[in-house]
């Protein structure tokens, strides 16, 4: 028997078809084929992605389910999008959403 | 206009999706509205076929019954009896020439949908109870039926470490699962004691298979020597760009922290909930009646037949009381059947409806002994400090809600809200309702939110002059997108 390292793919015993490219800040990252956006940054180690109105504090996932609103991110240029909900496509641009997401007037400009 | 369905259902979970295949099987037409992309609900999240799971089994209880039942809903869509529509988030529900319109919002670009109806099966599940402690809006602080979803559906974990914690039975289940996908659970803070299990042994007794469940999800954690510590909560996260310890704290029987036992734990993600609360801002705004549970939520009454007090409206699953997957299901069956005999005069099998009954009934007392055991206690309060975040959207400080209460005479959740904007946020107090209303001192109220999403304004605008249960519903903070 292997004692390969247990993984949520080896779990299930997923052979993914193949993975894709975005870019989050800059940064290049692979989403596998029907991942949302919180997957994808979670598979990558990134837990925030966004930063409050008021107290510029880091956030990411928490429901996970639609409901709380707290991954709110921007991808291509759109911001206020439910990370734990809208699936990654190829090529998207994800930028940490600052604020409001709306540029200055909103206290925040998306990088 | 396209004739109305016989029966539009509301959510295809394990209540609704039974309730669809049951009721087409009857002969009813069925519009199926779900907000997943994939049937199954939050139980039955699964992943998207690009991600090529070959034994998604493996995260799941009951996946052969739920595939069967994914079966009978191709043959009967394939049939033309029901339409099935996913990626649909019902907003609200009105009244229309005798009979109900469904006002929904479609896909990222939020596209309008309506669909007409004879009647309605609400079976739109629930979302988590949290209770806030200093620094639970960490980064790697989530929701631990959150953390469930996310794996269930991207195969993905929120950490290498992850401490469990909260209440409920489905902490047992997260540990498990994360467990078996390769994170390490050092514990599971269970807030609290089994002893209420053991003042309702027949109950326990009648429900075997619940029994076996929950050894299971124990023999799981045990041979991953997880250590599971009831009477306890995370008392604090520690952490500043995300979690890096948690603090672990022995509580009294009404959950107050016990001074002096507190201890760190090193991890990089903690999941956490104290269990669910029903999702009814459809059926409040249709005026369907509700009642407090066990637990300290609110839940529909419903009949014998699964109806609501509001004619035309049937629910099931956990908007009529949290109670898990096997009761959804039964409630979604015996609500079909109702509703084909109202609508249709189809007569019921009287054999099978009592089974279904006794089922029922043997599930929902379960339910509410599970309930009882994990209604939380009055003195979790005790572990907020004055800098911590309560409301996660407006970001309002207990401080700011303890001011709202004392210096201007706050005693609900309505009034604190007014005062801070605690609750008035993208979530719409979601998040934060349970815990705004013990800190107000009044019980929790139940929801009521005349759009149950966001709605871009310019489908408000849409609305048909006559959308009734309601007045026109007044504009909100709900961010357009």
């Amino acid at each position: 028997m292997s004692r390969a390292p247990r993984t949520p793919l080896g779990l299930v015993r997923a052979q993914p078809e193949p993975p894709y490219t975005f870019t989050f800040d800059g940064r290049t990252l692979t989403a596998l084929p029907g991942q949302t956006l919180a997957a994808a940054l979670w598979a990558a180690g990134i837990t925030s992605w966004r930063t409050t109105r008021g107290g510029g504090a880091p956030r990411g996932a928490f429901c996970g389910i639609g409901v709380c609103h707290d991954c709110l991110a921007t991808v291509d240029g759109r911001p206020n999008q439910r990370a734990c909900l809208v699936a990654v496509r190829p090529g998207d641009t994800v930028t940490t959403q600052v604020g409001t997401g709306h540029g200055p007037d909103g206290k925040g400009t998306p990088s | 206009m396209t004739p109305p369905a016989d029966l539009a259902v509301v959510g295809a979970g394990p209540a609704g999706l039974a309730a669809a295949v049951t009721a087409a099987g009857l002969g009813l037409t069925v519009t199926l509205l779900d907000a997943g992309e994939r049937p199954g609900g939050q139980f039955h999240r699964h992943p998207a076929p690009g991600l090529g799971a070959a034994r998604p089994a493996a995260l799941h209880h009951g996946w052969r019954q739920f595939t069967d039942r994914l079966a009978r809903l191709q043959a009967h869509r394939d049939a033309g009896r029901v339409t099935h529509l996913p990626g649909h988030h019902v907003w609200t529900v009105g009244r229309a020439d005798g009979h109900w319109r469904l006002h929904a919002v479609a896909g990222p670009d939020e596209t309008p949908a309506t669909v007409h109806a004879r009647a309605v099966l609400l079976a739109t599940g629930a979302y988590e109870r949290q209770l806030p402690f200093p620094g639970w809006t960490l980064p790697g602080v989530v929701g631990a039926g959150g953390a469930q979803a996310m794996l269930k559906s991207g195969l993905v974990l929120p950490g290498r470490q992850v401490v469990v914690a909260g209440s409920g039975p489905l902490l047992l289940a997260v540990a498990g699962s994360l467990a078996a996908a390769g994170a390490r659970v050092p514990a599971v803070a269970e807030a609290a004691a089994y002893t209420a299990y053991a003042r309702a042994v027949p109950t326990l007794l009648r429900n075997p298979a619940k029994l076996a469940e929950g050894a299971r999800h124990g023999a799981a954690l045990l041979h991953r020597t997880t250590r599971l510590l009831t009477r306890h909560a995370v008392t604090a996260a520690h952490g500043t760009t995300r979690v890096e310890a948690v603090t672990v704290t022995r509580l009294d029987p009404d959950w107050r922290p016990v001074p002096g036992t507190a201890r760190r734990v090193p991890c990089d993600a903690l999941a956490v909930g104290h269990g669910l609360v029903p999702r009814l801002d459809l059926a409040t705004g249709l005026g369907c009646a509700t009642r407090r549970t066990p637990d300290d939520t609110h839940a529909l009454v419903v009949d014998a037949g699964q109806a609501t007090s509001v004619p035309g409206i049937w629910a099931a699953g956990e908007p009529c009381g949290v109670g898990g997957a096997d009761l959804a299901v039964t409630e979604g069956e015996i609500a079909a059947e109702t509703a084909a005999h109202a609508l249709n005069g189809t007569p019921r099998d009287p054999r099978r409806a009592a089974a279904l009954a006794r089922r029922r009934d043997r599930l929902r007392a379960f339910a509410d002994v599970m309930a009882t055991a994990h209604r939380p206690g009055p003195g979790w309060a005790g572990w907020l400090d004055d800098t911590t975040e309560v409301c996660r959207c407006e970001e309002v400080t207990a401080r700011r809600i303890r001011t709202a209460v004392t210096d201007y005479g706050a005693h609900d959740t309505r009034t604190v809200k007014l005062l801070t904007r605690a609750g008035m946020g993208w979530c719409q107090g979601r998040m934060c309702g349970p815990a705004v209303a013990r800190l107000a001192g009044g019980p929790p109220a139940a929801d009521r939110r005349p759009l149950s999403c966001p709605v871009p304004l310019r489908h408000l605008a849409g609305l048909p002059a006559d959308h009734d249960p309601t007045a026109p519903p007044p504009p909100t903070e709900e961010p357009e997108a």
